[in-house]
């Protein structure tokens, strides 16, 4: 049985949830976990719809179709750049790219370390446990002391939602969000976008089917935003404790507007029909001691993408995954490594699509307003 | 600049480019009407020579050291397939402006391989040039005012070919002009 979610929650009634009273000009954004009252960075509304006003990447939620294609078209460029011998453009020289990560991480970290290098920044890199973090500091002195030595771009992780919002608001670089909490990790959106786009073509009506840990997955959050805007289909599935408040049964719409237009089908077997695109959420271990998902194995065995599993989508449907993966529990080592999976080249993407990213955001701080 | 002075222009381009080299040149275009200028002057020399030239696209955008319109256009690939190590060049693009665009389609080129020259081919030289940087082969000199721009329309982009002038005032309303 698949229901459908319409959208009841209006702009208004988000904007007045959210305390934004500020910049009215700014498009709506629920933000499921952001604290009520807390300022949204002030981002000017879009010259055009295109880039070159925005000053930071905190989610999809702000940005308009046409910014997400300018990017996406922009990351075929990079990705030319990457296949060259000589891996290094002269493009963002004399910028400087901090990443400061709350949070383990090595693919997203090195993705943006050799985006920055590529177009020839410098990167920096901080991580909390081996930083004054760990002494004691306040996020917003770590990021002032930061800042005071001249960098032009933040990449930040952090594991509470909405911790780049704040940083966003109180500081002049721009910021890229690389992930807070379980809200948003908008360029893995971006980059699983482009990852489609290359394989599909358009994704307009396209049927995307998200499979397991919605609740915290900061991915699905984006990717649902990002995949609502370009006009696929989406499709989730998952226990029932692990949907987001307002997608589970018998709980109510109006925390989850992020969440809306999409299908939410019980069983797995259903969800997969006819998907072009099947995309398998990392059950997050650290986030998992509220005692949300019993058991693994019953887990694997409910949810867990198989080959069998797979045969049910269209045929030749990509097989995508965040990573890291969890072999054997939310994938199959067998489909994971099979021939429709396109983990790898996710990979690969990222690098193309943070620097679009960064070469937007830097394009603009150097164009001198 | 009617379509037929287009063409004519384009003609002689190509006969001057094959007189100035003897050995055979590669033709690249610059993103993203100096790409479409470049298939035809390509196609041209093909037609005199019986040889095709080597073809490729080369976007400088990330080389510029403005970013006035850097971020307005997405990032085109380049394609280079051919080595360039040692060969003639030459970079082909609608107009010349202020000559940042070519300093940096010559950063670009660089960084895939050394040619052993390369030269420059433009529809339009409308001059106020910021750098030390002048074509080889002219379509037409056409002397502007800063305020004013030059618009160059092809049939593969825009369904026509000519090159008009805009005056100050529409140069504003239509909103282009780089160099």
């Amino acid at each position: 049985m698949a229901r459908t979610r319409a959208a009841t929650t209006t702009p208004e009634r988000l904007r007045g949830q959210s305390g934004n009273t500020e910049n009215e000009t700014t498009q709506a954004s629920p933000v499921a976990h952001r604290k009520p009252g807390e300022a949204r960075p002030n981002q000017p509304p879009m010259f055009g719809g295109l880039s070159g006003s925005r000053r930071n990447v905190l989610d999809l939620d702000d940005f308009s179709k046409e910014e997400i294609e300018h990017i996406l078209q922009s990351a075929d460029g990079m990705n030319e750049v990457l296949s060259r011998d000589v891996r290094k453009t002269p493009t963002l020289r004399g910028k400087t790219i901090l990443t400061l990560f709350f949070e383990n991480s090595t693919r997203t970290r090195v993705s943006f370390e050799q985006a920055g290098k590529v177009l020839g920044a410098d990167v920096i890199n901080v991580s909390a446990s081996a930083s004054s973090v760990s002494k004691g500091e306040s996020l917003l002195n770590t990021v002032r002391t930061l800042e005071a030595m001249k960098i032009d771009v933040l990449v930040m992780r952090h594991p509470h939602s909405g911790a780049p919002y704040y940083v966003a608001s109180k500081i002049d670089a721009a910021v890229v969000n690389a992930g807070d909490g379980t809200h948003a990790h908008p360029t893995q959106s971006l980059l699983d976008l482009y990852t489609m786009r290359r394989h599909l073509g358009d994704i307009v009506g396209k049927k995307v089917t998200i499979i397991g840990d919605l609740h915290f997955s900061r991915v699905a959050r984006s990717d649902v935003w990002g995949l609502r805007k370009m006009g696929a289909e989406v499709t989730v599935c998952g226990p029932p404790t692990l949907l987001p408040y307002g997608l589970r049964p018998g709980t109510e719409q109006a925390d989850s507007a992020a969440f809306t237009g999409i299908n939410v089908v019980d069983r797995v077997e259903e969800a997969l029909e006819g998907a072009d695109v099947v995309m398998a959420l990392r059950i997050q271990q650290e986030r998992q001691d509220s005692g949300n998902l019993p058991d693994l194995r019953e887990y694997s065995k409910l949810y867990g993408i198989n080959a069998d599993r797979l045969a049910l989508a269209s045929p030749g449907a990509l097989l995508m995954h965040p990573g890291p993966m969890n072999e054997g529990i939310e994938i199959s080592s067998e489909v994971a490594h099979g021939a429709q999976a396109v983990i790898e080249e996710q990979v690969s993407n990222g690098v193309a699509i943070r620097m679009a990213v960064l070469y937007m955001l830097c394009a603009r701080s150097r164009g001198g307003e | 600049m009617s379509a037929d002075q287009l063409r004519r222009a384009l003609v002689r381009i190509s006969h001057e480019i094959l007189e100035q080299n003897e050995r055979p040149v590669a033709i690249v275009g610059l993103h993203s009407r100096g790409v479409e200028l470049a298939r035809r002057i390509s196609d041209l020399i093909s037609s005199i020579e019986g040889v095709e030239p080597d073809f490729g696209t080369l976007d400088p955008r990330l080389y510029r050291d403005d970013s006035d319109s850097a971020s307005i256009k997405p990032v085109v690939p380049s394609e280079i397939t051919f080595p360039v190590d040692d060969r003639a060049v030459v970079l082909v693009d609608d107009v010349l402006y202020t000559g940042r665009t070519i300093r940096a389609a010559l950063d670009a080129i660089r960084d895939f391989g050394r040619p052993s020259s390369i030269q420059l081919a433009v529809l339009v030289d409308r001059g106020h040039r910021e750098l030390p940087i002048r074509a080889d082969y002219v379509g037409k000199n056409v002397p502007t005012a800063r305020g004013e721009d030059v618009r160059v329309m092809l049939e593969e982009v825009d369904g026509t070919d000519g090159v008009t002038l805009l005056r100050q005032s529409e140069a504003i309303a239509y909103g282009g002009g780089q160099g």
